[in-house]
């Protein structure tokens, strides 16, 4: 599988050289009745990345999410690791893993059926593996998840789906409902037991704040259109945030800034692609953060 | 990983979940046959020693058998002993056309009710593999786990009678182990299973596909629908207008799409009644489950034609399967 060139203006070129493409989507549209779901989405997803997909309700998130999943149809382009998830789910489930959700795991299976049954249907699962992760929880091997809080349940999915050892994760709000420590601990063991050059991940959440400093790359994605696709790297040198006192505040409008909020008597600007050096006449220059970006990004949505 | 080992994990994966209904329902269903016939025996001692001729009977009736072992009379003995596991064979059986049914009604939805179905669907599988799991579960599986049931109880029950005789003065083991053999009529039983699951397969097919197809209460579908289009038919027949004749929609189509499940009941059509072959007051054992009937039952078109019709609706559900997430 080569890497496509078509995206290579959004995205560093080195990265394009380097790192296969894991999802390659374009064109890429839904519909449900009158509803437009996805409206001839393009991006592409790259291996080693951890891609946030971001979006306010009904954007078409889960939709994009479940046509790379195989679990809906779609027009268009759309490859998963080389392979057209309609026609190709369980040889392509092999080298994918989903959470959809918190608490997605059958009420009635016991830790030890669950781990039983993934170690005898999928060839990657390693158990070993999932038995240590298992061990650092409170879950017994006896215990079923109906019996379980929340947090223990996604302890659960997460210790099966890191055991297996697939090429691309998808997690849609793996951490909704879940107190501050299991959203925390979620992704610390992401990081430290899983991730690395070989595998992908793309997550779709509300709580940017959380996920800010593990993405790699960030996708904003609005009425079914992707609106903004860029590395984290890239995003300090394109947008800036800026503390502009009073008198200073119409020069900064005359850049046209994306957003203006008001702060003790200053003014904060959001600009996009405007010059660093020009900005830091007009006040202190700061990366914004992707809350920030979002709120900007998506004003007007429900409007 | 082999397609067969994955569908063996996928079979006890329906065993797990439905342990309850295919194994727990059969076995409290034999218990409670043979609880009643102890406390049948223990009465009827009771009584008979207070007051002569007069018997009681609860649970199976042991009259014929226990008569018939007194007087050595085997052939007799025989026909009792085989009713006796009819009888038992009967009981555990409606109790698993009910676990079946209800099983089937939510293989395919309760996992889209409660979202569980996106674990499954994270994994290696193919729809496929998944319905057909469901399919071999409900007719092949969910049967044989009962047959072993009603062959435990039933020797059980055996021991009993023993142990009646002995405390009666007779040796029971020239009378009623020498000269009987109850796994002829078990394992007839057992080759009568994949009769019964060919038989079965449109209602299997037709409420597999209710399961998988609707957003909510696949029950009132699976039977509403059929009952709506059954009562319209009726009234176009008072009308005089071309209709499906009444027998032949409530027992050709309605009762083969609801009550194939039941075990046996391709036997039904042989002996021209709806239910199993009674006669006064007693199960006709002879000839009942005999290869006869079985060849006679595999070659009628009724037979084939429902097949066919039950592999179209599983196809159908396979399909629905594929691409239904959310109930």
């Amino acid at each position: 599988m080569s890497a496509t060139s078509n995206a290579a203006t959004e995205h560093d070129a080195d990265l394009q050289a380097s790192s296969a493409v894991v999802i390659h989507a374009a064109g890429l549209s839904k519909r449900y009745g009158k509803t437009v779901a996805l409206d001839h989405t393009r991006f592409d997803v790259h291996a080693g990345r951890i891609v946030g997909l971001i979006g306010p309700n009904g954007a078409g998130k889960t939709t994009a999410l479940k046509a790379i999943l195989g679990l809906t149809d779609f027009e268009g382009e759309l490859t998963v690791l080389g392979m057209d998830p309609r026609r190709e789910r369980p040889a392509l489930m092999q080298q994918v893993c989903f959470i959809a959700d918190v608490a997605t795991l059958p009420r009635w299976i016991r830790v030890d059926e669950a781990m039983d049954f993934v170690a005898g249907v999928h060839p990657r699962f390693d158990r070993a593996k999932c038995e240590r992760f298992l061990a650092r929880t409170k879950l017994r091997p006896e215990q079923r998840v109906r019996q379980m809080s929340k947090g223990m349940i996604v302890q659960l999915h997460l210790a099966l789906v890191m055991a297996i050892d697939a090429r691309l994760l998808v997690l849609d709000e793996p951490t909704l409902g879940l107190d501050i420590l299991y959203r925390k601990q979620f992704y610390q063991r992401l990081l430290e037991d899983y991730f690395d050059e070989n595998k992908t991940i793309l997550v779709t959440t509300h709580q940017v704040e959380e996920i800010e400093n593990i993405l790699t790359d960030l996708m904003f994605i609005r009425d079914g259109k992707i609106v903004l696709d860029t590395p984290m790297d890239a995003l300090g040198e394109r947008f800036a945030e800026v503390l502009v006192n009073a008198d200073r505040a119409e020069a900064a409008r005359a850049l046209h800034p994306m957003d203006e909020r008001q702060v003790f008597g200053k003014s904060i600007f959001l600009f996009d692609g405007i010059d660093h050096a020009k900005l830091a006449e007009l006040g202190e220059v700061r990366r914004p953060s992707v809350a920030d970006l979002f709120v900007a990004t998506m004003k007007g949505t429900y409007a | 990983m082999s397609a067969m080992t994955t569908f063996g994990w996928q079979v006890k994966r329906e065993y797990w979940e439905s342990r309850r209904g295919f194994l727990w329902a059969p076995f409290w269903a034999a218990a409670a046959i043979l609880i009643l016939t102890i406390l049948g025996m223990i009465a009827g001692e009771v009584l008979s020693s207070r007051m002569s001729g007069d018997h009681v009977q609860m649970g199976i009736s042991l009259d014929r058998i226990l008569q018939s072992a007194a007087s050595h009379d085997s052939v007799n003995l025989v026909q009792g002993l085989d009713a006796t596991m009819s009888a038992f064979a009967l009981i555990v059986g409606i109790v698993l056309s009910f676990v079946i049914f209800f099983y089937m009604l939510g293989a395919l939805y309760d996992d889209r009710k409660d979202r569980s179905i996106l674990f499954w669907k994270s994994l290696p599988l193919s729809d496929t593999g998944t319905v057909l799991s469901k399919a071999f579960s409900a007719i092949i599986i969910a049967p044989l786990i009962a047959a072993v049931v009603v062959l435990a109880g039933y020797l059980a029950l055996q021991v009993l009678i023993s142990l009646w005789l002995l405390g009666h003065g007779a040796n029971p083991i020239p009378l009623l182990w020498l000269h009987t053999d109850p796994f002829a009529l078990w394992f007839r039983m057992l080759v009568s299973i994949p009769v019964s699951a060919i038989w079965a397969l449109p209602t299997v097919g037709w409420l597999l596909l209710w399961s998988s197809a609707v957003r909510s209460k696949p029950f009132l579908w699976a039977i509403i629908v059929p009952l709506i289009v059954g009562v319209l038919n009726l009234w176009v027949g008072l009308l005089d207008l071309p209709h499906i004749g009444e027998t032949f929609y409530w027992r050709d189509l309605f009762g083969r799409a609801l009550f194939s499940v039941i075990p046996g009941s391709w036997v039904a059509p042989q002996v021209g009644g709806a239910g199993f072959p009674v006669h006064h007051g007693e199960i006709v054992t002879q000839g009942l489950l005999s290869y006869e009937a079985m060849g006679r039952a595999l070659t009628t078109p009724n037979m084939w034609i429902g097949a066919a019709v039950g592999v179209a609706l599983i196809v159908a559900a396979i399909w629905f399967r594929r691409w239904r997430d959310e109930a």
